[in-house]
């Protein structure tokens, strides 16, 4: 089974939309949504719901006033001042790393299981997906998105299926690593901007570093094509496979706002014939 | 004052509005990037850097003369950062949170620490505007560490503006936390939306004053506008898209330097955040 994970450093360069019109056009593929602190592939995919988890991970220390004496040394070996002078845990702050737990002379932390988020295994339209919520302000996002892709990965493998498109997250740090390791290959879908050019840059970098093969598209590329070839050429020298254009087309936000992939809203629009070829080259990557 | 500048989704126009806001003041303003994943203020900004500093994290180092392979570092690492394998202690300073718990618990003081690099930060100026970014190192999984080095350096008489990352996990929160007005920069479209909501239930939780820019604001549907709303959350200031700043944006070029018109925009948006926050304190 082959895992496709579409990242792309930049936020906004349309990893989610482009995910979804692939989903229009794969046979025999499930689905994942990776990217847990704010995952929007559901908005189009209109997931019916078949399964539902707590997402337990992590613990945080909570102070119990009747026993706690005050001697301060759990405020003296807490690293994050988490701890204010009236002996309370700032929820927010804490680290979960226990040490106030485990020195307390008094015994006097509690220090239970975080509730996170949640996972949900799904139906859509396009197939089978796992997503994820992960809880407002919560931290643990890379250990949400390596159990989501192993849940993904089981759904394809249930329904024997031998793809698994994967919506990863922006950025470079754990939560996109966490997306990364043990994948097939990676999409980095880049935008033909100076910030575009310098995310994708350190993106490839990412890759390169996990080992994992990397191909790029650009997305909206009539803005600026200088910026565009200048993307590929980096791409190329960096043994990244260049896939394809798409030009910006508002076919891509009128799509989204009435819930549809772009080949569901308009599968003539110069976005979408763009996407045909792009996933056409990618079909034949992955085989 | 310090106000941070956030979105839920990526891709709003967080560091668009940060800078050109940033330029737009005079007096004295930071521009802190707290986005070290992907740090782009500097794209705009072109700050003249004389500061570089190297940036690292404390991770365990066993002397195994000392070590009595009690297993005690690995009982107390809730992160699997350290562990006894037969006649040897392993650490993975990789998954290392720094938190010292090994160092102390260890009964022949056989642990001392030695850093890990989290990247750097790099510090300079542009016309009077006091510019900070951290640049995490690439394959550094953590970067809270990071940008809690970068907002140290927010001085408490200035006007300290920070171009926070996307979404709203720990990051986001560790950019947020603390400053005293957050702008919500988002796009009227079904993900704008749905990550705004995040976004403002996690700043509700922090307990900030925030407002709203809607960026490409008649490229999608009124959803936004009607949750906004809903929830009293003023909107300070709209962006219609116009090919002409989407193709300046991606020269690098400032909104204020190719349409000198919008400074007066900008002045004004921080004018309506500084009353809004005067109006929080008293």
């Amino acid at each position: 089974m082959k895992e496709l994970v579409v990242i792309s450093g930049k936020g906004g360069t349309g990893k989610t939309s482009l995910l979804a019109a692939f989903a229009s056009l794969a046979k025999g593929k499930a689905l994942c949504d990776a990217d847990v602190d704010a995952a929007d592939l559901h908005l189009i995919m209109d997931p019916r719901i078949k399964e539902r988890n707590d997402f337990e991970s992590g613990h945080e220390a909570a102070i119990n006033q009747d026993i706690c004496t005050q001697c301060g040394l759990c405020r003296e070996l807490c690293r994050w001042n988490a701890i204010s002078e009236d002996f309370i845990v700032d929820p927010i702050v804490c680290e979960g790393c226990g040490v106030c737990y485990y020195f307390c002379p008094e015994k006097a932390i509690g220090f239970p299981l975080k509730n996170c988020g949640e996972w949900y295994l799904s139906e859509t339209r396009f197939g089978p997906m796992a997503h994820a919520r992960l809880g407002i302000a919560e931290e643990n996002s890379g250990k949400l998105v390596t159990l989501i892709r192993k849940e993904g990965k089981k759904l394809a493998e249930k329904e024997n299926l031998d793809l698994l498109l994967t919506d990863g997250p922006p950025g470079i740090g754990c939560p996109v690593i966490a997306s990364l390791g043990g994948a097939t290959a990676t999409l980095i879908v880049a935008e033909p901007t100076v910030s575009g050019r310098h995310d994708m840059e350190r993106v490839v970098e990412l890759a390169a570093f996990f080992k994992i093969p990397a191909m790029v598209c650009i997305n909206k590329f009539d803005l600026n094509p200088d910026m565009g070839q200048a993307i590929e050429v980096f791409a190329r020298e960096r043994n990244v496979t260049v896939m394809g254009r798409i030009p910006f087309d508002p076919v891509f936000t009128k799509a989204m706002v009435q819930g549809k992939t772009i080949f569901e809203f308009d599968d003539r629009s110069e976005g979408s014939k763009a996407v045909k070829v792009i996933w056409e080259n990618l079909e034949k990557g992955l085989i | 004052m310090i106000i941070s500048i956030a979105s839920g989704k990526g891709g709003t126009g967080k560091t668009t509005v940060a800078t050109n806001m940033a330029v737009s003041l005079g007096g004295d303003v930071q521009l802190l990037d707290c986005d070290v994943e992907e740090p782009n203020a500097h794209l705009f900004i072109n700050p003249v850097i004389n500061e570089v500093k190297t940036i690292t994290t404390p991770v365990p180092e066993v002397d195994m003369e000392k070590c009595n392979l009690c297993g005690k570092c690995g009982e107390i690492c809730q992160f699997k950062a350290i562990v006894v394998i037969g006649k040897t202690v392993l650490p993975f300073p990789e998954m290392c949170h720094s938190c010292g718990g090994c160092m102390e618990v260890c009964p022949e003081k056989a642990i001392t620490e030695t850093g890990r690099e989290l990247g750097v930060i790099e510090r300079g100026s542009r016309n009077g505007l006091e510019f900070v970014h951290g640049k995490l190192r690439v394959g550094e999984a953590m970067s809270p560490p990071l940008i809690r080095k970068v907002r140290e350096y927010a001085r408490p008489d200035a006007l300290t503006i920070i171009d926070a990352p996307p979404g709203t996990s720990c990051p986001v929160i560790t950019s947020m936390k603390g400053t005293d007005f957050v702008l919500l920069v988002t796009e009227p479209t079904p993900f704008g939306l749905y990550d705004l909501k995040l976004a403002v239930g996690a700043v509700k939780i922090l307990d900030i004053p925030c407002g709203l820019v809607i960026n490409r604001s008649d490229m999608g549907d009124d959803k936004v506008k009607i949750y906004a709303e809903k929830e009293n959350l003023p909107i300070l200031m709209e962006i219609p898209f116009d090919r002409k700043i989407a193709e300046a944006y991606s020269r690098g070029e400032m909104i204020v330097d190719v349409m000198p018109e919008w400074k007066e925009k900008f002045l004004e948006l921080y004018h309506q955040i500084e009353e809004m926050s005067f109006h929080k304190n008293h």
